[in-house]
């Protein structure tokens, strides 16, 4: 039986983190990190095969973080399901760290290093691909971001997937609707993002990103799935948790200064 | 007699024969597989053959993927493409990782002739030799070829391998003596150390002749593992005959005469000449093309006696 308020409240704390390391750091993405949050706890608390003390076990279920900048959601979640301490914080982004700036291999837990936009689906399907040729039942978890859509790798990997039918890949697409400098829309249109995914021959869904029971529920749909990759079109928001970082392009790759971190803390107790 | 194969052709061979004894091994390609020859190991075992179309990032973080859930994926594609089209996707997701992808470029260099600049690689060598963790192999011929590939295959980082479209002269037997790290000595001399790699080394050969025949006496390196470079024999040689000339298709930064260069200047400064080319060039058949731009015996010969003339 899933414990919902468990995994809300794991999301909360996940939350504080991500606000604590970037502001102590006084640099890193929030933004980003915070509107991933409740999909990667339900990836990491509820849906993934993984052993926090074996990380590099072969028959362990992968979950690749394409938008490398998201690194400190990514380190919360490792660290608070017990693949390092969480007194690791500290070190974000400082040296003889573990925890660098985007996600690099050398953190226990982490299955790539990102940081150039737009590799990870292709390195997922590599994988996924792997697991395939070993009959090994593991899946793929892959997650990008709405902005690195722009990035063309990203479709030659769509398209390469769909025709290995990689249906043990799940991709999810953090639809925050906010990249680097301003909102998608007006940088780049994505739209229509669903039917484009599905012109590549993808199964897709789509979900609210923060609703913890629904995107257990479309993950599970999601898997049932027998010969397509399937994407998972999270409508989030950037920021989420923190009113004044919420739906703020600023907030991309800018970290909480003293008195911002207190009633960001505040907020999500 | 001499003897010629094409080291694409040796590679292609070799793929099957390795594909057969290791079940890991996953050959990725980008539509040029008829070329590079990565076909013949498509035809042998398809269910570990990827052709990702005209779609090199995509081929080479696939290959990282592959590698990550312990493939051993061997990418290939033309050189221009490899190296340059993905270079991002090399340099973040494959060395950085120092992943176990083996990148092997069929024609790379010069040589690709006809096909004009956009498909003559001349900054490969620059490329993946400014990757911290990258092996980069440069086999003079078919056996050398086998055995580099071998070599590759057994090595756990990234490695890129540079193989050239036309038949070259078979210098090697097979099953080498090739040795990874290791530079090769030809021909013994002591006036000037002739160095080279890949076809170029018939030119540079043929050079060392004509030397001869005029009473100079020349030290013939084969430069068939470039980085990480074999200084000792390199420095021992050079404090022999205190002359170098580096001869190889490639632009003149970056590549063989600027890592013999910088070994140099570190150990054992010598003055040296550098064959290679120093612009763009053109579309043309292969033997011209090489003679038009300096990359001869003739053009070897002029810059031995040039470097010895410069000893102090």
């Amino acid at each position: 039986m899933v414990n919902i308020d468990q995994l809300i409240g794991t999301a909360k704390q996940i939350r504080r983190d991500i606000v604590t390391m970037t502001s102590a750091a006084q640099s890193g993405h929030p933004g980003g990190s915070l509107s991933a949050a409740d999909i990667l706890v339900v990836l990491y608390f509820e849906i993934m095969n993984i052993d926090p003390s074996q990380p590099l076990l072969t028959s362990r279920d992968r979950f690749i973080l394409s938008k490398g900048h998201a690194s400190p959601v990514m380190y919360a979640t490792l660290a608070r399901r017990g693949f390092f301490s969480p007194d690791e914080f500290k070190d974000f982004r400082q040296l003889n760290s573990r925890l660098q700036g985007h996600v690099h291999i050398i953190t226990p837990g982490v299955d790539m290093s990102a940081g150039s936009l737009g590799q990870g689906l292709s390195f997922a399907l590599g994988t996924a691909l792997a697991g395939k040729l070993d009959t090994s039942p593991y899946r793929v978890y892959a997650m990008v971001g709405d902005g690195e859509c722009d990035e063309g790798q990203i479709w030659e990997a769509a398209m390469a997937a769909s025709f290995y039918n990689a249906n043990n890949l799940t991709l999810f697409v953090d639809r925050n609707r906010i990249q680097n400098d301003r909102f998608t829309d007006q940088v780049m249109d994505l739209e229509p993002l669903a039917d484009k995914w599905k012109a590549f021959g993808w199964k897709v869904f789509e979900t609210d990103g923060h609703d913890i029971n629904s995107i257990i529920n479309t993950v599970k749909e999601a898997q049932k799935e027998e010969k397509q990759p399937q994407v998972i079109i999270a409508h989030t928001i950037k920021g989420k948790g923190v009113s004044f970082m919420e739906n703020n392009p600023d907030f991309h790759g800018k970290a909480a200064n003293k008195e911002q971190l207190v009633e960001a803390l505040k907020e999500l107790e | 007699m001499t003897n010629m194969e094409s080291t694409r052709e040796a590679f292609g061979k070799a793929l099957v024969e390795l594909g057969r004894e290791n079940k890991d091994i996953v050959v990725l390609g980008g539509d040029l597989n008829k070329s590079t020859m990565a076909i013949m190991f498509g035809n042998e075992f398809p269910e570990r053959f990827f052709d990702v179309g005209a779609a090199e990032q995509n081929m080479l973080s696939m290959a990282a993927g592959f590698a990550a859930a312990g493939k051993i994926p061997i990418c290939t594609t033309f050189a221009v493409f490899g190296t340059g089209r993905a270079f991002d996707q090399i340099r973040v997701g494959i060395a950085q990782s120092k992943l176990n992808v083996n990148l092997v470029c069929t024609h790379a260099g010069l040589l690709t002739a006809e096909d004009g600049i956009s498909a003559q690689s001349l900054e490969d060598l620059a490329l993946m030799c400014s990757l911290p963790p990258m092996t980069v192999l440069t086999p003079s011929d078919g056996p050398e070829t086998v055995s580099a590939l071998k070599a590759a295959i057994a090595t756990p980082g990234p490695v890129y391998m540079r193989l050239y479209r036309p038949a070259t002269l078979v210098m090697h037997e097979s099953g080498s003596h090739f040795k990874l790290g290791t530079i090769e000595i030809l021909q013994n001399g002591s006036d000037v150390t002739l160095i080279g790699c890949g076809p170029l080394l018939e030119s540079v050969l043929n050079a060392a002749e004509i030397l001869k025949e005029q009473g100079i006496s020349a030290e013939v390196l084969n430069v068939s593992t470039l980085k990480p470079l074999d200084e000792a024999t390199l420095v021992k040689s050079i404090t022999k005959t205190n002359a170098v000339v580096t001869a190889e298709e490639h632009y003149i930064h970056g590549g063989l005469g600027s890592m013999v260069a910088s070994s140099l200047a570190r150990n054992y400064p010598a003055p040296q000449e550098f064959i290679a080319m120093h612009q763009y060039a053109e579309s043309g058949p292969a033997k011209p093309l090489l003679e038009k731009y300096g990359l001869s015996s003739n053009g070897i010969v002029e810059a031995a006696k040039k470097v010895i003339s410069r000893k102090k």
